[in-house]
């Protein structure tokens, strides 16, 4: 006697810890294997897009905090490198130095949460507990530098809104030297784990072909064995000045992408350190008076600086009429801006592309013939964050 | 091709018939086409040796209510082996339906979900076309440029029917 067995649908999400954050997943299983996975996104959608066509281009730069918040800085910089293209602002070097600086300080932050909630996913406690104390740590330098633990809104286009405050560099040097001990101790506590291995070796594997097919970029692809990185093919700021490798996968699978992610954690602690010790006093944004805010202490005795302080912050400065796409090396993959300027002070089009959301549309693809309990694993090293994946 | 400047000849002379304009832009190719040689520029782009754009960045659309034609549709394509960026656009009316690229670029489909739900651009063969990013049961295309900030309704949870529901916005 044979029965017909239906194939059960599964909601997974949108109130689901291992979703991370407001992902509802649809799943169509055969027993424990998944035939089908659906993912509905936008639960957290806020039109960010509308907004910043609605904002002048200083306001806009808080929106881009907001979509990958757990490393903030680097899509300001996308933002920033935009206006500076369309406008030929030179950054001075100083500037340049401290934006990488939180650029890295932002990869290790996101790579932190996601190695260790991967994880977590997967059922080790202690390493998330472990990060997270360094997380903080980061975070009290963006909180120093910018005011904000995590919606900085510190990148200007020309530079940065104000210089570090006495001492920063400093700390943060002390603790580049401290740094690679407790990655030493998140490897010793996953890297040769039986269980860790166990659910992550061959799962999820992507190969060189379909990774470029699916618009992957970041660690999704170099877990794939492509040696690609913007800050190395196309770098931007002071990149050029700096030694790093670039960590490649072999097999595709998320075991190697948690060692790139793990790999590239130590790369960004070398070039925190080659800044440091490359940085040297002098301006943190650029002088063109229509575009910088004027110092504080001219505000009384210039009228030349009132009027542009008045003109900045009331009408924001004018764009001229360009198109241009810049991306950045964000910790998840390609971070893009599509901007299109139209004279006036305001973006008239300002696309936003989100890593994350090439890599959560190829779920279907990745998680189809694996296992129900595989679907956490993959998604965590996938490394979604829904804040750039809705906008 | 190691140059723009050797690429955008390549392309000029491959594809004489079908583009209308290229131009050089901070280290980028912009190339104007029409709406019917979509397809064939993509699988240009994508398959010849010379230009090995393999990887679909973004698909976007810019809207201009006051032109005839109304929308502006835009491709970004990188190629790694090159290390060039092509944006690719052209022209629709309002109502025009336009060639999907899933059969050549998987990760289309996503992007092209998303300039259906944000602009109401409708796209000929796509396997899947719902909306993607807003709510089920939306109404109208919030990235035009006549849809209002604010929206055209507001969402509440109604107490007496113990349900979430929605009400025109007052303006």
């Amino acid at each position: 006697m044979t029965k017909k067995i239906k194939n059960l649908n599964l909601n997974f999400g949108p109130q689901h810890p291992a979703a991370h954050g407001v992902l509802r997943l649809i799943l169509e299983l055969d027993g424990e294997v998944v035939e089908k996975a659906d993912p509905h996104i936008g639960l957290l959608h806020r039109g960010t897009e509308k907004l910043i066509e609605n904002k002048t281009y200083i306001q806009a730069v808080p929106y881009f905090d907001r979509l990958d918040y757990v490393a903030p800085m680097n899509q300001e910089h996308a933002f920033a490198l935009a206006i500076e293209k369309i406008l030929q602002i030179d950054v001075p070097i100083r500037a340049q130095f401290i934006r990488v600086i939180f650029c890295e300080i932002g990869r290790i932050l996101s790579h932190i949460l996601n190695v260790t909630t991967q994880a977590l996913d997967v059922g080790a406690l202690t390493p998330s507990l472990w990060g997270f104390e360094e997380r903080e740590t980061l975070m009290t330098f963006y909180e120093r530098a910018s005011g904000s633990r995590l919606h900085a809104n510190y990148f200007r286009a020309g530079g940065v809104h104000q210089d570090l405050p006495a001492g920063l560099e400093n700390d943060i040097g002390k603790f580049c030297e401290s740094f690679p001990k407790i990655i030493n101790d998140l490897e010793n506590l996953l890297t040769d784990n039986r269980i860790f291995k166990q659910r992550n070796v061959d799962i999820g594997i992507v190969s060189k072909e379909d990774a470029l097919d699916y618009s992957f970029s970041g660690v999704m692809i170099r877990g794939s064995g492509v040696p690609w990185d913007l800050r190395k093919s196309q770098p931007y700021d002071c990149y050029e000045q700096l030694e790093f490798k670039i960590p490649v996968g072999k097999n595709g699978d998320c075991y190697d992408r948690y060692l790139c992610r793990i790999e590239e954690m130590k790369e960004s602690v070398s070039i925190i350190k080659q800044c440091l010790a490359k940085m040297e006093k002098g301006p943190v944004k650029s002088f063109d008076g229509k575009i910088t805010p004027p110092p504080k202490k001219e505000l009384k005795q210039s009228m030349e600086a009132l009027i542009h302080h008045f003109k900045l912050f009331t009408e924001g400065y004018r764009v001229s009429k360009d198109e241009i796409y810049t991306a950045v090396e964000a910790p998840k993959g390609e971070f893009g801006v599509y901007l299109i300027s139209d004279g006036s002070s305001k973006p008239y089009k300002c696309k936003i592309r989100a890593p994350g959301f090439s890599h959560l549309q190829s779920m279907d693809y990745l998680i189809k013939g694996h296992m129900l309990a595989d679907v956490p694993a993959v998604l965590g090293s996938l490394d979604i964050v829904f804040g750039e994946v809705d906008r | 091709m190691k140059t723009l400047i050797d690429l955008e000849k390549k392309i000029n002379s491959e594809l004489t018939t079908k583009i209308n304009n290229t131009s050089i832009k901070h280290n980028q190719i912009y190339v104007e086409i029409d709406k019917e040689d979509l397809i064939d520029v993509t699988l240009f782009l994508k398959t010849n040796k010379d230009t090995k754009f393999r990887q679909l960045i973004d698909i976007t659309v810019v809207d201009y209510p006051e032109k005839v034609q109304r929308f502006k549709v835009v491709y970004l394509f990188l190629s790694h082996e090159f290390n060039h960026r092509v944006i690719l656009s052209y022209f629709i009316n309002e109502n025009e339906v336009i060639s999907s690229l899933v059969s050549i670029f998987p990760s289309a489909n996503w992007m092209e979900r998303e300039v259906f739900d944000m602009y109401g651009v409708n796209f000929k063969d796509h396997p899947d076309l719902r909306r993607i990013l807003t709510d089920y049961g939306f109404e109208g295309h919030p990235l035009r440029k006549d849809f209002p900030l604010t929206g055209h309704s507001e969402v509440r949870y109604s107490e007496e029917q113990k349900k979430s529901c929605s009400r025109a916005s007052q303006t």
